[in-house]
């Protein structure tokens, strides 16, 4: 048996691990690989670190290859060791720990560092640079405790940090050398328009910013420019720029210019030893974003596993800015020349521009602002270098004029239209061709199972929607019974779908949920405007003013309402105890305002049925008067905790369950859930409380508490799936608080917690509640957030506030 | 039949996508306010099991009954989709933002 080939990776980043993904997928036998990377971790999506320093996504969601993936494709993986030193004569190198390894192919992808302009106080604590999952640990930290952040450099990555920073509450000044923001990317009238909308945010933008000098002196105090004006700051990014970490190749003598360079077949200037990826200069160019480098990868997979040479030839890049509900899409050359032409135009009502550079009937550059969906389709065109004189008068209205149809046109239509080779997915190099060839060959039926077999929206997730579309009409009827159902009658997007564009796209009412994700119907329909409601006021907490029109009538009146119109009236009677003084105002009400009926509940509560609607708020202030608010018995919110006396009394009874019960529903109340929510805790296992069916139940054991989800009576029993075992009450809330925001925040609107975690099935919540403490604990932290807005009695606000009190009276009384 | 206009409220009075009621002698009246302000007066009973319209979530020109869910069109009255039944409507005139309602003598519990 000949021995395998020895290839060594150096770099363990996004070029490089694509490149062995590559090789891997070519021929999985042929190398015996080794990967050293210096940061401590596997490979993740470096592109979303923006997302997770904006709390958008978490650092798990980026993982790319986890430590376990390495194993199982018996790579052995050196993180944490840096290359320090490399003989391409002996074909060795040695690492920082002073290691030494033989290899018989090399490929060096070690990326690029941050550009720290030379000021003085650039190395005082809190100044850092935006690059790893470090930093953002960093930046993250600071804005706990510190609150002025100045970002130097107005591209891609500074405002990305900026804006970042600011949703961690930071106050955030942005100094930007030039006149006006990404001026490599965008033209002046989009840099301006940039602008006025990061400013109108509350983020401040100075424009020809030179900055002369950091101050302070056990930490950043301030900046100061070259004008003078000193800029006060407690945490100082530096984002002016990348360079190509190219020393190694220095050290081994390969030419390396800007970057170390390499020919078309990806070869450095010694053989056998590759690059790829930003650390490369390639035809004089050197690149920093993902898809050349994925392309890079691409084409050296091929010349080391296979017999035939491919060359990679260079590419056009487009750039898309990552800030949520900011738009901006820009390729090509967009600076008009005496030769090339503009075809402009401007909707400033609309906030949008776009702008393209025509030469000689082909188009060569484009700048969108605003509303840039058809992005992608002039990348394309770009790239083909096709002729557009026959539809150039409708161009710049996009492929749904230019190739007919208009607005009306069917999106389906579009999509079968794009050619083959049309790229989707840019992040990955993904075309059309490659996504219709793994449904059909693979039977692929999902989203999902797309993702993970072609790689397509499963970085940045802007082509999400075209990559839907697609999978719809490849594989038909068979996709859409499995992957999507739609909200409702008026959208072909599923829940998922319809959260996710509310999050990137800082979608922040229904109106505009609706207009964005071009809804069918003018104001949406009793199914999805409460979801839609439901969706906006989880997703941003504080923020968005409820709408009230949008509620199904028990949530608008506060109150069930019964078959005959009138109402029942359910106060919280916290953890199932009460009291005389609370009997006795339930008893007062009852006689003064003739309520026919007064039940005890199946969840310990009192019940009194057939309240008139115009005497609910003279009800509730009556009850208000004695102590009590709310229990929701009518909302899509938690609803009852249900408890057992407990040790408090019984003889069997190992912990508090009262106790426990009572603190868990002054967490919890108030909150609003996709479905309604509710609890129990059991003293002991005998479990009077009946636990083992709640959405989250609690069983106390002698040495702590058993905590269980996703219970469920109702119609279609399930008993729950025990999720962990903790010692303290506090431990139980903490979970408790997790795992609720778990749900609030995955679950579809009007799914109990049965269904939803069987449908994430209960890995992922351990992974998010119990393993991972970091995200519980944020987790944890979204609830209290959220509760802190959420935790007002709405009983009050009617009865004593008078809010919404035309919904208690009528109009008019006639006769 | 004696039919009187009666002035009734304000379309301000109503919240957008939402509605009010008007007791009379013979029922109650659900006024609703829908897409692009227009002002529809319906009998506030559901064709179905006299549910309260005036309770449900109102959209384009329709409003969904909050008991089970039916859709009634709001200028004919009639149920869409699968379901069968008409809701007596009411005429409306609106001036300078003011609503009227036409109304029976009998509603107004006058008798001629
Ligand atoms: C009042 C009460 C019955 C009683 O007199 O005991 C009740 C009354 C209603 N239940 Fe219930 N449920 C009541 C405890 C329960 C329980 C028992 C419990 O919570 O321990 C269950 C089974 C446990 C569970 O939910 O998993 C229960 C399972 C349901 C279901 C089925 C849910 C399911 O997932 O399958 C519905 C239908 C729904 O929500 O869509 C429902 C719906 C309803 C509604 C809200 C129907 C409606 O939409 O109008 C009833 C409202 C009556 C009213 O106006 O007050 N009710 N309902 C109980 C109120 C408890 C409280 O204090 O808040
Ligand atoms: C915040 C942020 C947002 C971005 N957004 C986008 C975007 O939206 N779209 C886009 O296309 N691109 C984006 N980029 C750029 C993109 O992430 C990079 O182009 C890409 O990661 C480069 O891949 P690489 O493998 O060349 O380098 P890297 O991903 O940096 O990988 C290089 C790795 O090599 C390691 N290394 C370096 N030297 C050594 C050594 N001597 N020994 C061992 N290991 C070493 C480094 O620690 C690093 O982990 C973004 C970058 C950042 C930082
Ligand atoms: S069991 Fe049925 S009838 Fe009884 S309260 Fe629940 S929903 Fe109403
Ligand atoms: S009463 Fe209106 S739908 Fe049943």
């Amino acid at each position: 048996m000949t021995q395998k080939q020895k290839l060594v990776l150096i770099g363990n980043g996004m070029a490089g691990m694509q490149a062995v993904e590559d090789i891997l997928k070519k021929d999985s036998a042929k190398y015996d690989i080794t990967v050293f990377g210096a940061e401590p971790h596997g490979n993740y999506n470096r592109i979303m670190l923006s997302p997770v320093l904006a709390g958008e996504q978490e650092l798990d969601d980026i993982v790319i290859h986890s430590k376990e993936w390495y194993a199982e494709n018996n790579i052995t993986l050196h993180c944490g060791e840096k290359v320090t030193a490399l003989d391409s004569t002996a074909k060795t190198l040695t690492t920082e720990k002073d290691n030494n390894f033989e290899y018989d192919k090399l490929i060096i992808a070690t990326g690029s560092s941050p550009f720290i302009i030379p000021v003085p106080g650039k190395d005082l604590p809190g100044v850092i640079s935006f690059r790893d999952i470090n930093d953002v640990n960093m930046m993250r930290d600071a804005a706990k405790s510190y609150k002025n952040a100045v970002v130097i450099g107005g591209g891609l990555l500074g405002l990305e940090a900026a804006h970042g920073l600011q949703l961690n509450g930071m106050n955030v000044t942005v100094l930007h050398l030039m006149p006006t923001l990404m001026e490599r990317q965008l033209d002046e009238a989009a840099g301006h328009l940039l602008q006025k909308e990061l400013e109108s945010r509350g983020i401040n933008v100075i424009t020809g910013a030179d900055t002369q000098e950091i101050i302070g002196t056990d930490r950043v105090e301030a900046v100061r420019l070259k004008s003078g004006e000193e800029i006060p700051a407690d945490l100082v990014v530096m984002a002016v720029g990348i360079r190509p970490n190219t020393e190694l190749g220095q050290a081994a003598q390969l030419d390396v210019e800007r970057g170390i360079v390499v020919d078309d077949h990806m070869q450095t200037s010694a053989p056998d030893v590759y690059a790829v990826g930003e650390c490369v200069q390639h035809r004089g160019q050197c690149y920093g974003l993902v898809a050349p480098l994925y392309e890079m990868g691409r084409v050296l997979a091929n010349n080391l596993c296979t017999d035939s040479l491919e060359n990679y030839e260079g590419s056009i890049t487009s750039t898309k800015l990552k800030v949520s509900g900011v738009n901006v899409f820009s390729c090509g050359e967009f600076l008009a020349t005496e030769d090339s032409e503009d075809i402009v135009y401007r909707d400033p009502g609309l906030n949008v521009y776009k702008r393209l550079v025509i030469k000689d009937d082909i188009l060569i550059g484009v700048v969108l602002y605003g509303d840039t969906a058809d992005g992608p389709w002039y990348f394309q065109m770009i790239r083909e270098q096709k002729n557009i004189s026959d539809m150039r008068d409708m161009l710049i209205f996009g492929q749904a004029y230019a190739t007919g149809g208009g607005q009306d046109a069917d999106p389906f239509a579009l999509i079968s239209a794009l050619p083959d080779e049309a790229e989707v997915c840019g992040c990955n190099g993904i075309c059309k061709g490659d996504i219709v060839t793994a449904i059909q060959d693979k039977g692929l039926t999902t989203l999902a199972e797309v993702r993970s077999h072609t790689k397509a929206s499963a970085s940045c997730g802007s082509c999400t929607p075209q990559v839907e579309m697609i999978l719809q009409a490849t594989a038909g009827d068979a996709a859409v019974a499995h992957a999507i159902e739609p909200v409702c009658g008026c959208t072909t997007h599923g829940h998922d779908y319809v959260r996710q564009q509310i999050r990137e796209q800082g979608l922040k009412s229904i109106p505009e949920v609706l207009q964005a994700l071009r809804w069918s119907t003018p104001n949406g329909c009793g199914k999805c405007r409460p979801a839609l409601n439901y969706y906006l006021l989880c997703q941003w907490p504080g923020e968005y003013n409820d709408d009230y029109q949008s509620r199904f009538i028990n949530e608008r009146a506060h109150a069930n309402i019964q078959k005959d119109g009138t109402y029942s009236v359910v106060p919280r009677i916290w953890g199932g105890l009460t009291n005389a003084n609370e009997l006795r105002a339930i008893a007062d009400v009852v006689d003064k305002f003739d309520i026919p009926t007064v039940k005890v509940t199946g969840g310990q509560r009192i019940d009194l049925l057939g309240v008139k609607k115009e005497d609910l708020t003279d009800v509730w202030a009556d009850l208000n008067a004695a102590g009590m608010v709310s229990g929701h018995a009518y909302g899509k919110s938690l609803r009852t905790v249900k408890t057992c006396v407990g040790s408090e009394w019984c003889r069997f009874g190992t912990q508090a369950a009262m106790t426990m019960g009572i603190e868990l529903e002054k967490l919890s109340w108030a909150s609003w859930t996709p479905h309604k929510f509710k609890m129990a805790v059991s003293g002991c296992p005998r479990n009077c409380a009946e636990a083992t069916i709640k959405d989250f139940g609690v069983v106390a054991v002698d040495s702590g508490w058993e905590l269980h989800v996703g219970g469920n009576g109702g119609m279609v029993v399930r008993a729950t799936d025990l999720l962990c075992k903790v010692e303290t009450e506090e431990d139980v809330k903490e979970y408790c608080g997790a795992f609720m925001q778990l749900y609030r925040e995955e679950g579809h609107y009007l799914e109990r917690t049965a269904p939803y975690v069987e449908r994430v099935g209960l890995d992922h919540i351990k992974a998010h509640v119990v393993e991972n403490e970091e995200s519980r604990k944020q987790l944890y932290q979204r609830f209290l957030i959220s509760q802190r807005y959420a935790q007002i009695d709405p009983w009050a606000e009617r009865a004593r506030d008078k809010v919404h009190a035309h919904e208690f009276s009528p109009l008019a009384q006639v006769g | 039949m004696t039919t009187y206009w009666i002035e009734v409220g304000q379309i301000n009075d109503i919240p957008p996508l939402g509605a009010r009621t008007i007791n009379t002698k013979t029922g109650r009246i659900a006024l609703f306010r829908a897409e692009g302000d227009k002002i529809y007066a319906l009998e506030d009973r559901c064709p179905h099991k006299n549910g309260p319209l005036s309770q449900g979530i109102v959209h384009d020109c329709a409003v969904t009954c909050p008991l089970h869910n039916w859709v009634i069109d709001l200028q004919s009255g009639e149920a869409r989709g699968p379901d069968q039944g008409t809701v007596p409507t009411i005429p409306v005139k609106i001036t300078d933002g003011k609503i009227q309602i036409a109304i029976t003598a009998e509603a107004t519990g006058t008798n001629d």
